[in-house]
């Protein structure tokens, strides 16, 4: 299915990547490229065919219900773009 | 005496415990040749200071007679695994400034058995490209160039740093991580041995994340022993990955005896694919005569899915990314880029801090999930995951590994592939199966083309058979007897 | 199911029908959290209880708190629901500062728990059952600080990644009292269970309510989601808002928008929320970093065997077995604690009288509902922090039953306790409040009454034999309420008949 520039609007949007305008177009034609290879799927009957949720088969692990982290405020603001008295800062959020 | 950067890890490993040199020695002729060889752009950050460190240490354990299992031995890390206190930039822009304030579960497994730090190196952006031309550092040459033929080739990818280091003799061995054949293909481009385990051998924790479901590291050596020896450093249950396996790790060096005798390889038709070069078909063929020569059974098996093999994967990895990369907000880490606004911020951080190709895959992932296409793309794909791992194990009831060409070329040229997804996507139509299943894969340099670039050829075991695959790899690599090396140019 | 009474609420085109279904947010009482091991405490300095992976670093992975899970499977069966043995963790995606990853691990096709009931009594004394849609674990967010700086929002990450249930009822509420009613029902029970504390101030239960309205019989209406509801009263309050709203709409010809609205608690209003207007699009899919959910049925036998018993049962239990009247007995389990408090109280007293607690539990109900828990509201203190002890107060008790002291002066040796936290028999010793059943001692104040009054005497004998109470009243004075006031009235009786 041939991908138009609205649904790169809406989808950059939801992946909050800027697309210039100009670029819409082009990268509307990449993608829509994208979809026509990856659509080749549907030649397969996957009826009854459960999909799969992991490589593994393995029961998923559980740990203990320890305190064995934090107390690292330092580590967790030491790569913040900005930060102020222990709280990392973003540009105000109107609700 | 072989200059100490031509050594094999296991040679260097037994070299330094019989005292014909020091580790000290052995980094400073690694660091020496990674600075000689800048022209390859294989390294992001170099760390020559940690290097002399941690080997004047390693000197001083060989003295005490307390050499642990890689004491002394000078490695490259893919800039996709995180190093307390060292830059890990996935080669992203978003990640230029990003120092961990902690390590990754592999690597600190290296350090504890002793191995030595060189610095990171170049891949792909967050690892995704067959060519390590996606870098915001910039692309690696191939050591690798047609004889008498300045074009630069490259080194495939993402692992293209690893390969080009450990290619080029500046690194005795380098550490890849592989989500659709990112360790092997790279290392059929550049001559070298290279192993994806079965998922779950290798926990995740502390590598940068792209495909949460096929992600795995690897070793990426010269030759299948050493891949073995790194492998077993490599690997182990780590209760820190809920997707790591409880399973002893065996001594995967123990399995390379050589022998094969009774062996069955399967030889999967479907993977001559159409305009599949003749020596691709031939070093194949060569490949499976070397290994019955050896006492192996050749059987030919079906996988009859193998062509929706990438269109699946290509479906699942970038869902998975689209997912994975929404943590890249200028928040907390890494790049900020100033908006009016938060929404602004978002934006304008996410585009100019992914380069092309990551923000294509993050938009068609974010378009499979989305609402009122998920069932038909991602479930989709995830069902034909399903099928794709039941014709492996259909095969694996009859064979005990398969042989298959690593990649469908061999080194290509800079900017031949990048206008065109689909046709770079295309590179990793032998890996990418194995990687959906989970299942190990190695490929072993096999001989050279025409032209005189490397080719390889895949392995691919049983799940967790990592002993089958390395020991036939190893039979593989002596009747090759591939001692070809790259021309030193950049040495000019 | 007890078929709902419909409330109806009067509009200018008739009656109207109220629809009404909540989503109970309920921190998980655990050590640390979710999916890593950083401290779910309260309070404490910003972003020093986050691990690597609550805030998201490249490369952090979450492995599951065993005990957040068996929590939610305890919760499941305290609600009478199915317990999914499989159940799986997806990624809901969205982007938003607190929300580190950018995506919630939470539960959403296939969630831990199943359908549910649970039994509300309303105010009228009948009785609801409530449908409890699903139960299914999910990460907190942090939280955003907007009102720090002129021009910037501050980030904690301290509650990133606590293990929260999200409790989905059925549409099956159809007024704010029932509402109410059924959070409270709810906090009850997970207090019981120990798997959430219940408190809405610090934000451990928060609800978002689903409200629409209808014509009776007509098909559902377009519903609305108010979210920031963090009280019960705030909760009623933002459902008469909502509904007069929604009505006031449609009869003005306005049909309702599908939106979520916030209620701010200063006006008692609830407003469309402007961020939530972009619509969301979560693509969900299951999380590649985890491994679906498996339990065996041998986990939830040992859970469900280990239960307590809940406040339905033991309100039963006390109606059956300790002859409680009904009313009595749903305020004495409504919290753990007060239940707690009475179920020792009765203990210690029969320890004491020797008696059946069948013949005491009325009288001891009426005390601790009556007197303890009335002195406690004045003074709005908990049961926890009671200055009498279920002992103490059965060593009252234990006086007045075998006699040493009245009723009336039971009730000022409380006032004593309650007051100074003094045992009850030293109370009694120190100012000589004995009950004086001596018929001797008893006969002497009698004659001293009925010399004292002629004029009564007269009335008595003259037929007017609620007098009586005159006198009965004037000896209770004159000894300090320690004369039996049953052997008075004999007395008395006996000698004005001469
Ligand atoms: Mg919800
Ligand atoms: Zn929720």
């Amino acid at each position: 299915m041939a991908l138009d520039k609205a649904t790169v609007t809406k989808i950059a949007r939801l992946a909050r990547v800027r697309v210039a305008e100009s670029d819409k177009d082009g990268l509307a034609g990449e993608l829509s490229g994208i979809l026509a290879f990856i659509e080749q799927l549907n030649e397969i009957d996957t009826k009854g065919v459960e999909p799969m949720t992991s490589v593994v088969a393995m029961p998923l692990p559980r740990r203990e219900d320890k305190v064995t982290d934090g107390g690292k405020q330092d580590d967790i603001l030491a790569n913040a773009p900005e930060k102020t008295a222990g709280f990392f800062t973003i540009p105000k959020v109107i609700e | 005496m072989t200059s100490l950067t031509d050594l094999t890890l296991a040679e260097a490993r037994d070299g330094l415990r019989a005292k014909k040199f020091s580790a000290a020695e052995l980094a400073r002729a690694h660091v020496d040749a990674m600075i000689a060889a800048r022209p390859l752009n294989a390294f992001i950050s170099e760390t020559p200071v940690i290097a002399k460190a941690m080997a004047d240490e390693s000197d001083k354990r060989i003295a005490r007679g307390d050499a642990r299992p890689l004491e002394g031995l000078p490695l490259a890390i893919k800039d996709l695994f995180c190093t307390k206190g060292v830059r890990t930039t996935a080669a992203s822009h978003i990640l230029e400034p990003f120092v961990p304030t902690y390590e990754s579960t592999v690597t600190q497994k290296l350090w504890n058995d002793g191995a030595v730090m060189l610095g990171k190196v170049n891949l792909d952006e967050f690892a995704m490209g067959s060519s390590n031309e996606t870098s915001y550092f910039g692309p690696v040459e191939n050591p690798w160039r047609k004889p008498g033929d300045n074009k630069s080739r490259v080194p495939g990818g993402s692992s293209g740093g690893s390969a080009a280091a450990v290619s080029a003799r500046f690194a005795l061995a380098a550490t890849g991580t592989d989500t659709g054949g990112s360790i092997r293909q790279p290392a059929a481009f550049c001559g070298i041995v290279g192993i994806k385990p079965t998922y779950g051998r290798c926990s995740r924790f502390g590598i940068v994340a792209f495909a949460s479901s096929l992600d795995q590291a690897g070793p990426m050596t010269r030759t299948v022993k050493d891949a073995a020896i790194m492998l077993r450093s490599m690997c182990g249950f780590d209760p820190k990955d809920s997707t790591s396996v409880d399973m002893a790790v065996p001594d995967f060096e123990k399995a390379l005896t050589g022998n094969i005798r009774g062996l069955k390889v399967g030889i999967p038709e479907e993977y001559r694919v159409d305009g599949m070069p003749k020596e691709i078909e031939a070093i194949w063929t060569k490949g499976a005569e070397w290994l019955k020569a050896a006492g192996a059974i050749l059987k030919p098996v079906k996988l009859p899915l193998t062509k929706y093999a990438l269109p699946t994967y290509y479906i699942v990895a970038p869902a998975e990314c689209s997912s994975n990369l929404a943590r890249y907000d200028g928040v907390r880490f890494g790049l900020r880029e100033k908006g009016e606004d938060l929404t602004a911020m978002y934006e304008g951080t996410r585009a100019s801090g992914f380069g092309r190709e990551v923000r294509r895959r993050i938009l068609i992932g974010t378009y499979v999930l989305s609402a009122g296409y998920y069932d038909a793309y991602y479930l989709k794909a995830q069902r034909v995951r399903t099928l794709i791992a039941r014709d492996f194990e259909n095969a694996f009831k009859e064979v005990d590994v398969l042989l298959t060409p690593t990649a469908p070329s061999s080194a290509f040229a800079r900017g031949e592939k990048t206008a065109d997804p689909i046709a770079m996507y295309l590179n990793d139509v032998f890996t990418v199966p194995a990687s959906l299943a989970g299942l190990p894969g190695i490929s072993v340099p096999a001989g050279l083309s025409s032209d005189g670039l490397p080719l390889g050829l895949q392995l691919i075991g049983r799940a967790y058979d990592e002993e089958t695959v390395l020991r036939t790899a190893g039979v593989l690599e002596q009747a090759a007897n591939f001692t070809a090396k790259p021309q030193t140019w950049w040495k000019q | 199911m007890t078929a709902p009474t419909p409330a109806l609420l009067k509009g200018a085109t008739g009656d109207w029908e109220l629809i009404i279904g909540l989503e109970v947010h309920a921190q998980v009482t655990s050590n640390s959290k979710l999916f890593s091991g950083a401290s779910t405490e309260f309070g404490a300095e910003p972003n020093t209880q986050v691990s690597l992976i609550d805030a998201a670093f490249p490369g952090m992975l979450p492995v599951i708190n065993a005990f957040v899970v068996e929590q939610a499977v305890r919760t499941g069966l305290g609600l009478n629901a199915q317990i999914n043995l499989r159940s799986v963790f997806d990624r809901k995606n969205y982007f938003y500062p607190d929300l580190p990853a950018g995506y919630q691990i939470s539960q959403y096709k296939q969630p831990i728990v199943g359908e549910g009931i649970v039994t509300v009594e309303l105010r009228d004394g009948s009785v609801r059952e409530v449908g409890i849609e699903r139960l299914h674990l999910e990460q907190d967010a942090g939280k955003s600080l907007h009102d720090q700086h002129p021009k910037l929002t501050y980030v904690d990450l301290n509650r990133a990644g606590v293990a929260l249930m999200e409790i989905v009822s059925k549409p099956d509420l159809r007024s704010g009292e029932e509402a109410g009613e059924y959070v409270k029902k709810l906090r009850t029970i997970l207090r019981y269970l120990g798997t959430c504390d219940g408190n809405m101030e610090q934000g451990s239960l928060r609800c978002d309510v689903n409200v629409s309205v209808r014509k009776p019989g007509a098909p559902l209406g377009t519903r609305c989601e108010i979210k920031n509801v963090n009280s019960v009263r705030f909760l009623q309050q933002a459902v008469d808002f909502e509904s007069r709203r929604q009505i006031e709409e449609l009869e003005a010809g306005r049909a309702i928008k599908q939106e979520t609205r916030l209620y701010d608690a200063n006006t008692g209003e609830t407003r469309s929320m402007r961020s939530k207007e972009e619509a969301h699009d979560y693509r969900y899919f299951p999380d590649p970093d985890l491994l679906p959910l498996e339990l065996t049925p041998d986990f939830v036998a040992r859970i469900k065997a280990s239960l307590p018993e809940l406040p339905d049962a033991k309100a039963a239990r006390l109606e059956k077995e300790l002859g409680i009247a009904p009313y009595q007995a749903r305020v004495l389990v409504m919290e753990k604690e007060s239940a707690d408090y009475f179920e020792a109280f009765v203990a210690a007293v029969q320890k004491r009288t020797g008696k059946a607690q069948k013949d005491i539990g009325q009288d001891c109900a009426n005390v601790v509902v009556t007197e303890l828990f009335g002195a406690l509201n004045k003074d709005s203190k908990s049961i926890e922090s009671s200055p009498i002890s279920p002992t103490a107060l059965a060593g009252l008790q234990a006086l007045k039953m075998d006699g040493t002291i009245s009723g009336p002066t039971a009730k000022k040796v409380f006032e004593e306790m309650y007051a100074t936290g003094k045992d009850a028999s030293a109370i009694v010793e120190e100012k000589g409040l004995r009950q004086v059943s001596d018929t001797g001692a008893l006969e002497a104040m009698v004659d001293k009454v009925i010399t004292e009054n002629p004029k009564q005497v007269e009335q008595f004998r003259g037929g007017k034999e609620t007098v009586i109470t005159f006198f009965v009243g004037q000896i209770m004075k004159a000894s300090r309420g320690t004369a039996n006031p049953a052997m008075v009235t004999e007395l008395l009786k006996k000698k004005l008949a001469k």
